[in-house]
C-alpha cells in the first residue's frame, strides 16, 4: 500500500534466544492517528525504537517512506529521522536547556535560519501547544505535562511528516490528558503527518485514534477501529477494554498449587 | 563434601565472571574511546561545547585544587624539613618539595581530586541524561550524543588536567615557601637557587605535564564510560559514580608507576 | 551560565594555568634564557668519558657557556665522541682545553672549557683537540696502591 507512510512486516525481534516479537504486520496510513496497545512489557515501545533504526529488526523490515531502515548506514537513518518527531514518556527535555533553547535544538542543529527566524519559529510551536509563555523557564520548574507539552513543541519543531509518541497519557492529571489529547489529534491533522501512539490509556485513545492495533504474546492480537474493537468478541481485547480483572490475562503470577504453597 | 565443591565451584565461578565482565567492559570503555576520536570535529568546530565543559571540570575545582596545593606544599615543607635537618641539609628543602611536587604529586593529586570532584559529576550527569531518555531523545533528533555530548567533555577534560597540575605544583611550592623560609627559617637564597639548580625542565616538569595528560585522558574516559553504561535508575548511577572513583584511583596509581619506570630509564 | 562570563572564566582559568606554568619553568626549574638562545655544535674525543651525561653543563671559568649534546662511542677509533652545544654569545679559540671534572667530590660531571691562546675561534662542526679525560675514582686508588707499593720497594 502506498498509502502507508510506514509499513512493517513479519516482524521478529528478541534479546538473545527469547523473541519479544514472533512476527508482526503493521501498516500506517499517511495522515492517519494510529494506536499500538497493550499489556506493559509486550514490546510497544520497541516497535517504535524498530521504526526509529534505534534497534535492528532480528528477521523481517521495518519500511518508512519507502526506504527499509535496517539496511540504512548512519546517514540515511539520519536522514530519516528527520522525518520522524518522537515524544518521549517524560518529556526528555534537556536539562541543562531553557525551554526555548530546547525547542530551538533540532532548528538550529538542522537548518541554517537566522536567529530572528528561528526565534518566530519556537515561539509559533510552543504556541501551538499553549507554553508561548513559559518560553524561558527551565525544565526542573515545569510540571510533568508542561514539560510534555514542550517535548511536543520540540517534536514538531521541524514540521514531521511522522511524529511517534511513548506513553504521552502516563501520571497526567485529567485536564493535562485532555489537553495532550486534543494536541494530538490536531497538531496531526494541522501538520498533515501520520501520528503513532504507544499507550494503555483505552478511553482517551479510543476517543480520537483512527486504527489500533493490540499487541500480546509478540504479535497483533486484533487490530481495527475503536468502534470495531469496542464490538469485538475477543475474550483479550474484551478483558482490555472494559478492564477486567482476570481473562486471558490472568490474576495470579505463575505459582505452585495452593497445596504445596500452604501447609493445608 | 558435594556442598563444599559447590562453594568452590562458585567461588571460581564468580572470579571467573568478574575477570570476564571486566574485560568485557574494558573493550566497551576503548570502543568508546575510539568512537569519541571519530566524533571529535564538533568539540572543536564548536569550540563553545567545549568551552563550558572545560568551566565545569576546571573552573570548578580550582577552589579544591588550590586549597589542597597548599596544605599539601606545606605539609612537604614541615615533613622534608624536619628529616633533612637530622642530615645537615636543610637548605635542600627547596629542592625536596619542588621535585615531589612537579613529578609526582602535582599530577597525581590533582589527577585523583578531579577523579572526585568533576569525574563523578560527569559521570553522575551523563547517567541521569541517560535515565531519562534525554540521549535517546537527541539520537531520534538525529544528533550524535557522542559528537554533542560526550567528546566535549573529553577533550574538556584531557584539556584541564595539565593545566590543574600545573597550578597545583606552582602553589604546592608556594606553600611550601611559606612554610620553609618566613615561618621555620630557612634561608630564601638558598630555597630558590638549589631548587632552581636541580630541578630540570625538559625531565622533571615536561615529564609531569606528560603525566597529568596521560591521567587527564585516563579519568575522563572512566568518567564517560561509567556514566554511559550506568543501567538508567537512580540506584545504577550512584554506583556508576562510586566505580568513576575507584576504577580512576587505581588507574592513576598504575599508570603512574608504568610512566615513572619509562621516564627514568628512559 | 551565559557564554560570555563562561568564556571569561575559562579565559581566567587558562591564563592562571599558563602563568603558573611559566613560573614552574623559570622560577622553579632551569629553563633560562640561555637555553632558547641559538648554539653552535663542536665535538670533542675522550678516552674515558666517567659519568658525564647528555645534557651536563660545558662551563668556561665556572659560568655554563653551553650543554652536552650527544656521547658516542667511536668503534674505529675506540674513543668516545662527545658533542656540545656552545651558546652563541660565547666564542672559544681553537686551541681551547676541554676537561671533564667533577662538581663538588662526588657531584656530577661537567666539561670545562679553558681558552688557549690562538686567535681563531672555534666554529660550527669543528673539533676540540686538547681533551682531559675524566678522573676515574678506581685507577686513582690503583695509582695510589701502586705508587705505595714501589715507594715501600
Amino acid at each position: 500500500m502506498s498509502n502507508s507512510i510506514i509499513s512493517i512486516k513479519d516482524l521478529c525481534f528478541g534479546y538473545g534466544e527469547r523473541l519479544l516479537h514472533k512476527g508482526i504486520d503493521m501498516e500506517f496510513p499517511r495522515g492517519k492517528v494510529s494506536a499500538i496497545m497493550g499489556g506493559s512489557g509486550s514490546g510497544k515501545t520497541t516497535i517504535l525504537r524498530l521504526i526509529g533504526g534505534q534497534l535492528k529488526p532480528t528477521s523481517g523490515q521495518v519500511e518508512v517512506d519507502g526506504t527499509i531502515v535496517h539496511k540504512q548506514n548512519r546517514d540515511g537513518i539520519y536522514r530519516l529521522r528527520r522525518k520522524m518527531g518522537m515524544l518521549f514518556q517524560h518529556g526528555a527535555l534537556f536539562s541543562d536547556l531553557s525551554v526555548f533553547e530546547n525547542v530551538a535544538f533540532p532548528m538550529r542543529e538542522h537548518t541554517n535560519l537566522p536567529e530572528n527566524i528561528i526565534k518566530d519559529l519556537v515561539l509559533l510551536k510552543l504556541n501551538a501547544v499553549g507554553l508561548r509563555g513559559a518560553a524561558y523557564l527551565m525544565p526542573p520548574e515545569l510540571s510533568g505535562g508542561m514539560a510534555r507539552r514542550v517535548a511536543l513543541a520540540r517534536a514538531i519543531a521541524l514540521d514531521p511528516d511522522i511524529i511517534m509518541y511513548d506513553e504521552p497519557f502516563a501520571g497526567l492529571d485529567p485536564i493535562s490528558m485532555a489537553v495532550i489529547c486534543d494536541l494530538i489529534r490536531s497538531l496531526n491533522d494541522a501538520l498533515g503527518a501520520t501520528s503513532i501512539i504507544v499507550t494503555h490509556d483505552v478511553a482517551e485513545t479510543f476517543s480520537f485514534a483512527d486504527y489500533i492495533y493490540f499487541v500480546a504474546d509478540g504479535v497483533v492480537e486484533a487490530e481495527g477501529s475503536p468502534k470495531q474493537l469496542m464490538a469485538s468478541k475477543l475474550p483479550f481485547v474484551k478483558q482490555f477494554i472494559h478492564a477486567e480483572k482476570d481473562g486471558p490475562v490472568p490474576f495470579h503470577y505463575n505459582a505452585p498449587s495452593m497445596k504445596e504453597d500452604f501447609s493445608l | 563434601m558435594n556442598v563444599n565443591t559447590n562453594i568452590l565451584l562458585k567461588f571460581f565461578e564468580k572470579i571467573g565472571h568478574s575477570f570476564s565482565s571486566r574485560t568485557l567492559r574494558l573493550g566497551a570503555a576503548t570502543r568508546l574511546f575510539f568512537l569519541i576520536l571519530v566524533y571529535s570535529a564538533d568539540s572543536f568546530k564548536r569550540i563553545h561545547l567545549t568551552i563550558r565543559e572545560i568551566y565545569f571540570t576546571g573552573v570548578m575545582s580550582l577552589v579544591i585544587i588550590i586549597v589542597s596545593a597548599f596544605f599539601v606544599g606545606m605539609v612537604l615543607g614541615l615533613q622534608g624539613y624536619y628529616t633533612l635537618q637530622k642530615y645537615g641539609s636543610s637548605e635542600a628543602i627547596g629542592v625536596l618539595v619542588a621535585l615531589s611536587l612537579v613529578r609526582e604529586l602535582g599530577p597525581v593529586v590533582t589527577a585523583l581530586l578531579f577523579a572526585g570532584r568533576a569525574g563523578t559529576a560527569i559521570t553522575a550527569e551523563i547517567g541521569l541524561m541517560k535515565a531519562t531518555e534525554q540521549l535517546s531523545a537527541m539520537e531520534m533528533m538525529a544528533v550524535s550524543p557522542i559528537a554533542r555530548i560526550i567528546a566535549p567533555r573529553f577533550w574538556a577534560g584531557v584539556i584541564t588536567m595539565p593545566i590543574l597540575a600545573s597550578i597545583f605544583s606552582m602553589v604546592g611550592v608556594l606553600g611550601g615557601y611559606v612554610v620553609a623560609v618566613p615561618i621555620i627559617g630557612v634561608d630564601e637564597g638558598a630555597f630558590w637557587s638549589q631548587m632552581q639548580a636541580n630541578v630540570d625542565f625538559r625531565f622533571d616538569i615536561v615529564n609531569g605535564l606528560i603525566k597529568s595528560v596521560v591521567f587527564g585522558i585516563a579519568c575522563t574516559i572512566i568518567a564517560l564510560f561509567e556514566g554511559f553504561d550506568a543501567p538508567p535508575t537512580a540506584e545504577g548511577v550512584s554506583r556508576a559514580t562510586t566505580r568513576t572513583v575507584v576504577t580512576s584511583s587505581l588507574a592513576i596509581l598504575a599508570l603512574d608507576f608504568v610512566l615513572t619506570s619509562f621516564m627514568i630509564s628512559g | 551560565m551565559d557564554k560570555i562570563k563562561l568564556d571569561a572564566w575559562v579565559g581566567i582559568f587558562v591564563a592562571i594555568g599558563v602563568i603558573s606554568l611559566l613560573g614552574l619553568a623559570m622560577k622553579v626549574g632551569n629553563l633560562t634564557s640561555n637555553d632558547i638562545r641559538e648554539t653552535y655544535m663542536v665535538t670533542a674525543n675522550f678516552e674515558n668519558i666517567g659519568g658525564l651525561k647528555p645534557r651536563a653543563p660545558v662551563k668556561g671559568a665556572g659560568v655554563v657557556v653551553g650543554r652536552v649534546n650527544s656521547i658516542v662511542f667511536d668503534t674505529e677509533a675506540y674513543h668516545a665522541i662527545v658533542s656540545i652545544d656552545i651558546d652563541k654569545r660565547y666564542v672559544f679559540p681553537k686551541d681551547t682545553f676541554a676537561n671533564i671534572y667533577t662538581a663538588g667530590l662526588l657531584g656530577e660531571q661537567y666539561i670545562g672549557l679553558e681558552a688557549g691562546g690562538e686567535e681563531k675561534n672555534l666554529e660550527q662542526g669543528d673539533r676540540i683537540t686538547q681533551t682531559q679525560d675524566a678522573v676515574v675514582l678506581e685507577k686513582l686508588i690503583s695509582q695510589f696502591l701502586y705508587s705505595k707499593a714501589s715507594e715501600e720497594e
